[in-house]
């Protein structure tokens, strides 16, 4: 078997090896190994984690840009807008302190998981993907970048090298909420991100809403944003809520829950959700 | 840049030294530390990051070494268990405070619980309980319930100053002692059944059947071997060189080492390879030459017992196993008369055991023995099926226990032995063989799933008039223990109470699915959840309060149990309802006024369960025999044959033993388990260990003690004090020193020795079940506080209260940790665990508690003592976990209004059941 396995020690001779094709790339791997089972690791394999820059966290006026190799723990660690409180809440929530500590946001992403804990939030954040290659750099929405269960519009070649996320409103709310069968380690029956930003008069200016593993992408509930905007923040704005704003939802039955209690617990996320994310706000 | 996949040579820091270490740039560290550098501290539960247990720092941080890549770990600093006390100053705080709480039982997760607890403590100076939980969230806990390994953080992280207690001479029994055993367990070096084992051994790997059923046809094994150098040698069904067939009960045996022509079950091996390790690790599968044949399989139990199916045993006409009955009084006449009738249909699920060590173990050819030393639960009973397997005589084949990293009924069963023997034995070469975690959930057993009918009545005084119960389990392809559990059943189906017209029968049922055996209750947790479901309905439409109809119901001394059964001593069901009264009325005042202020979707509620399991095989033979001498040095051989698998028998038998002779546990030495050296103490469950084994070491013990009086003229009440080639007797004034080295020994070296087995005694039960099945029954009673939120049907145990009567609590902080371990797999029974065959077989599909999920556990000790037992003692094992799945249905019942009769009770069935009750 042709094993090769690099260690690059930066993003061009990483982007180098990448054009090459036929390869896996290797970050936390809190995927890859578990994938592998019992097997030993064949193929073409490149490591990012010698990669310096990867592993940034910028936080300028533009736009936060959070480098594709970043940890969980990282992540937490960063001082953030609290509009990243979602996110970071988000963090806390994936597998245990010991994947955390290891695996990538970048590698979230690129797995496509229906049940990925970064997408919601991230999504919730408008959040953009930077991808790179020998034929240069491109980005693309979160939205657009993961197309289905277990497929991103990685192409050929490419590596993620960054999440950007434009700058919220000046007051911006996010909270993120995690359903499963119990603490720690556990793949989400439903979650749901909501940012919320306000105007000078109390009322919602933007809302964002996602839900996680009730379709095979994470979805923004666009009915229902739109129905938010210019709704007055007190308790209660989850009552707005109403069940055909998650019809584009289509959640499955599968060893955690079936499709009716998953679109009605995401329902009542939802709305959770949007009142805890309106009483941040009014604090 | 390292190009090269195939071998790289790597540094690292290792422990605090460096190291260059050879090795593939991907492999896992785990491996590496494993396997090419001798850490063996760190287990490895699942390769999946889902248990912890190979938790090690990189670079201070606690991560999975299951996940790290060895290139990755290059030029980084790694601590392992091994390393712990030199990286973390607050590591040697932490083992202390460890073996004080009783925080590690079988160990195998101790080494990732220690790396993640340092990793906190050396960053947070005053952690939270939340704090802990965070940390630990990450590493599973099979035994423990973890609530004592948070209370050695949080007592560690309070500075931890532990005071040991050594009890003076005639004081074990009843002293909370640290394990015996615990050093071990605690800096790693415990060996487990994958470590140790000899550097030139072979590797096995299986080959398994992808269905759940079908017929298989191999092709040419000899041109593959041929094709794969470093394969020594495959084996198949036709080189057994005895009986192609295995099982626990001599009499239903039907599992074949290797299957012949069909697979009865996904994951049953049908060949199996033999090689050096990477070659056996490394190749395709598919390149195999095995050709399947998928045929229609009984997934169901309905299914199984269709008219006209498929017999999946030729010899067992409609699929049925066996069955169990016990009918006392009569039923029909008590229902016609009843005033108040209940009646309900239950079902459970495959429940996997989820110990953290998959099955493992090698095996050593030494001229025309076979050694083998794995991971087990019943030695002597493994010995004697090798041997028939091999057709080699029973002394010829030696069992050495390795330390179980759980077991709790599954490891009773072959799985790794009857391979790694036949091959050591025909190639004459050490072959070992370790499970992968998939492998281990898809091949061994599970408990039974349970379809029960139950009907119960009561008088309008509250008094129990009759039950009727019909349960089905669902056996799986081979026999296992589905005939003790559908005897076992009917034994216990009634509860603990007084049941005067009874009838219970069983059927155990096969089907293509994984064999369900032996797990912590043999289907008695399954039929209480339908039992003592039924008695809070019928309590509740009686309008009584459902503790004080427990109460009023409880058997005693002088009522017949369901088996005609007067027990006479030792009955403590009232007196742990009893000890439930003050906590049962404080939690209902508490839930219900929780419930009148409750604005949001919490509803809290209480439930109560109660419990009873004789200790012991059911009507049959039961012995054990403990051997035990004094050294010329004046040192005492305990030769301890019962299994420790993590429930501390090696300590709790030692504490026996020292009071029964009268010296201090300092000078006894352990012999533990070996069937060259231990005579048989049984097998490790039926919760008999503390009862019968504990009984032959106080007889035992007092025999020697006897000796050694008698040797010295000194009366019954003298004491004995060992020391140095010397035995000292004091009988009042007098004082008479024996020089042991002037003594003759015996074969063994021993200058006193003596030797006692006790069988308990029961009597056969006739065609109504009606007998003495046991001759202790252990008593008990829960009650659970839940608070339920009514929107999403999600679940949180607020705390278990825990009344056993165990009749003497030998070791009290190892008793509360059996408590606590039984009550998170129940919780976990009641709220999660489902095993579906063939899609999750895995740790992060199939969920048992984390650290995050239990309670508070308070527990009760309710002394009861039986005259049979050692100093009274009763065991304990299975019982803490067969009331704590009913308590807490019953308390989502006090909270929501809904009766679950399907488990687990996941937040999906939980809505299903409130939106059909229009809730």
């Amino acid at each position: 078997m042709d094993t090769q396995y690099f260690s690059p020690r930066s993003l061009e001779e990483a982007m180098q090896l990448a054009a090459g094709g036929d390869f896996r790339l290797l970050v936390g791997g809190t995927d890859v190994y578990p994938a592998l089972g019992g097997k030993q690791m064949g193929g073409r394999t490149i490591d990012l984690t010698r990669i310096p820059a990867l592993d940034a966290i910028d936080v300028t006026a533009g736009a936060v840009r959070i480098g594709a190799r970043v940890t969980w723990t990282g992540l937490i660690k960063a001082a953030l807008p609290p509009c990243f409180d979602g996110l970071k809440a988000a963090a806390r929530e994936v597998g245990s302190r010991q994947i955390q500590n290891r695996a990538s946001i970048g590698g979230n992403l690129c797995n496509a998981s229906p049940a990925a804990d970064g997408v919601p939030p991230l999504l919730a954040l408008n959040a953009g993907v930077e991808l790179a290659s020998v034929a240069g750099v491109r980005r693309l929405a979160l939205a657009d970048f993961i197309q289905g269960n277990r497929r991103t519009a990685l192409r050929a070649g490419e590596i993620m090298t960054a999440i950007i996320v434009p700058p919220p409103g000046q007051r911006a709310a996010s909270v993120f909420r995690k359903l499963g069968s119990r603490s720690y380690l556990v793949i989400s029956i439903a979650m749901v991100a909501v940012t919320l930003v306000a105007g000078d008069r109390g009322a919602v200016t933007e809302a964002r809403i996602a839900v996680g593993a009730c379709s095979p992408v994470a979805r923004r509930l666009s009915g229902l944003e739109a129905t938010l905007v210019g709704a007055k923040i007190a308790q209660g704005l989850g009552k707005l809520v109403q069940p055909r704003h998650l019809a584009g939802l289509s959640p499955i039955d599968d060893v955690r829950a079936t499709a009716a209690y998953r679109m009605e617990a995401a329902h009542h996320l939802v709305r959770r959700a949007l009142d805890d994310c309106a009483a941040r706000l009014a604090a | 840049m390292s190009a090269d996949g195939d071998a790289a040579v790597l540094a690292m820091s290792m422990n605090g030294a460096p190291v260059r270490v050879t090795a593939r740039p991907g492999d896992r560290l785990s491996h590496v530390l494993r396997e090419r550098l001798g850490l063996q501290g760190a287990k490895v539960g699942c390769d999946a990051g889902d248990c912890g247990a190979c938790t090690v720092l990189l670079d201070g941080a606690p991560v999975c070494a299951c996940l790290v890549s060895a290139a990755q770990a290059e030029g980084c600093s790694v601590t392992t268990i091994e390393g712990l006390d030199a990286y973390s100053p607050n590591a040697a705080r932490l083992k202390r405070c460890f073996a004080r709480h009783g925080a590690a039982q079988c160990g195998i997760c101790t080494p990732g619980m220690l790396v993640s607890a340092a990793a906190l403590l050396d960053e947070t100076d005053a952690p939270t309980g939340q704090d802990v939980k965070d940390a630990l969230g990450g590493v599973l806990c099979r035994c423990t319930g973890y609530r004592k390994i948070i209370a050695a953080v949080l007592d560690a992280a309070r500075g931890g100053e532990v005071v040991d207690v050594v009890p003076v001479a005639g004081t074990a029994v009843g002293a909370r002692i640290a394990r015996l055993d615990g050093k071990q367990k605690l800096d790693g070096s415990e060996k487990f059944g994958a470590d140790g084992h000899p550097a030139d051994a072979l590797v096995a790997r299986a080959i398994r059947s992808p269905h759940h059923r079908a017929r298989f046809a191999l092709g040419d094994v000899a041109a593959w071997v041929a094709g794969h150098p470093g394969i020594a040698r495959v084996f198949t069904a036709a080189d057994v060189p005895g009986r192609n067939c295995h099982g626990v009960i001599g009499a239903f045996a039907d599992q074949p080492v290797l299957a012949v022509a069909e697979a009865r079950h996904r994951g049953e091996a049908v060949a199996l390879v033999v090689g050096e390790a990477d070659e056996v690790a490394g190749f395709n599968e598919t390149s195999f030459p095995v050709t399947w044949t998928a045929r229609d399989a009984h997934t169901t139990i309905a299914g199984a017992l269709a008219e006209g199916g498929h017999l999946i045993h030729a010899t067992r006409p409609g699929n049925i196993l066996t069955g169990g009955r016990v009918a006392r009084g009569d039923v029909e006449a008590a229902f016609a008369a009843a005033p108040v009738l209940v009646e309900g249909a239950f079902e459970t699920s495959f429940v996997e055991h989820a110990y953290i060590e998959p099955e493992a173990g090698f095996a050593v050819r030494v001229r025309d023995t076979i050694e083998i030393t794995a991971c087990t639960q019943s030695p002597y009973m493994d010995r004697d099926d090798i041997a028939k397997i091999l057709a080699i005589p029973p002394e010829a084949v030696r069992i050495i226990p390795t330390a179980v990293g759980g077991g709790f009924g599954s490891k009773l069963d072959l799985s790794v032995q009857p391979f790694i023997a036949l091959a050591a034995w025909l190639l004459r070469r050490p072959v070992r063989m370790v499970y992968s975690r998939s492998e281990s959930m898809m091949t061994t057993t599970k408990r039974h799933p349970a379809q029960i009918r139950i009907r119960a009545a009561a008088g309008r005084d509250g008094k129990l008039l009759g039950l009727d119960f019909e349960g089905d389990f669902n056996t799986g392809a081979y026999a296992s223990w589905g005939p003790t559990v559908a005897n076992r059943v009917p034994v216990h189906a009634s509860g603990p109470y007084f049941v005067p017209n009874y009838r219970a029968v069983t059927r155990a049922i096969h089907t293509h699915l994984v064999p369900a055996g032996a797990f912590r209750g043999f289907g008695v947790p399954q039929a209480a959840i339908a039992q003592e479901q039924v008695f809070d309905e019928l309590a509740i439409k009686l309008g009584m309060d459902p503790l004080e109809f427990r109460i009023l119901n409880a058997l005693d001394g002088a009522t017949p149990t369901v088996t005609g059964q007067v027990l006479g001593d030792g009955v403590g069901i009232r007196a742990c309802l009893e000890a439930l009264r003050e906590p049962w009325r404080r939690a209902r005042a508490e839930c219900a006024a929780y419930n009148d202020e409750a604005a949001g979707p919490m509803r809290r509620g209480a439930g109560v369960a109660g419990m009873w399991y004789g200790c012991g095989n059911t009507s049959l033979p039961n012995p054990s025999t403990i051997l035990a001498g004094l050294k010329p040095d004046g040192r005492l051989s305990l030769h301890q044959g019962a299994v420790d698998i993590g429930q501390v028998s090696n300590t709790v038998i030692t504490q026996i033993f020292a009071d029964a002779v009268g010296v201090a546990l300092s000078s006894i030495d352990l012999v533990s388990a070996d069937t060259a050296l231990t005579p048989d103490c049984g097998k490790t469950s039926a919760s008999r260990q503390t009862f019968v084994t504990g009984k032959a070491a106080e007889l035992s013990g007092r025999q020697l003690r006897a000796r050694i009086l008698r040797a010295a003229n000194a009366g019954d009440a003298a004491r004995i004090e060992l020391g140095e080639g010397r035995a000292t007797v004091i009988d009042g004034e007098r004082r008479r020193v024996l020089e042991l080295p002037t003594l003759a020994p015996d074969p063994r070296g021993y200058v006193f020795a003596s030797e006692a087995t006790f069988d308990p005694q029961t009597t056969p039960l006739d065609a109504d079940g009606q007998g003495n099945p046991y001759a202790v029954y252990g008593f008990g009673g829960q009650m659970a506080e839940v608070e339920v939120d009514i929107e999403l049907g999600t679940v949180k145990v607020l705390r278990i209260t825990a009344a056993h009567d165990v009749g003497h609590a030998i070791n009290p902080t190892l008793v509360e940790g059996q408590i606590e371990g039984g009550v998170a797999q129940g919780l976990g029974m009641a709220l999660m665990e489902e095993f579906h065959p063939g899609r999750s077989e895995n740790l992060h599909d199939y969920l048992i508690p984390t650290i995050g999920d239990m309670p508070e556990v308070v527990s009760i000790l309710v002394e009861e003592p039986s005259s049979v037992g050692p100093f009274g003692a009763k065991g304990i094992g299975e019982q803490a976990l067969i009331p704590t799945a009913p308590a807490i249905l019953n308390a989502i019942h006090a909270a929501t209004g809904v009766r679950i009769r399907r488990v687990p009770a996941t937040p999906d069935r939980i809505r299903a059941a409130m939106a059909a009750e229009g809730k």
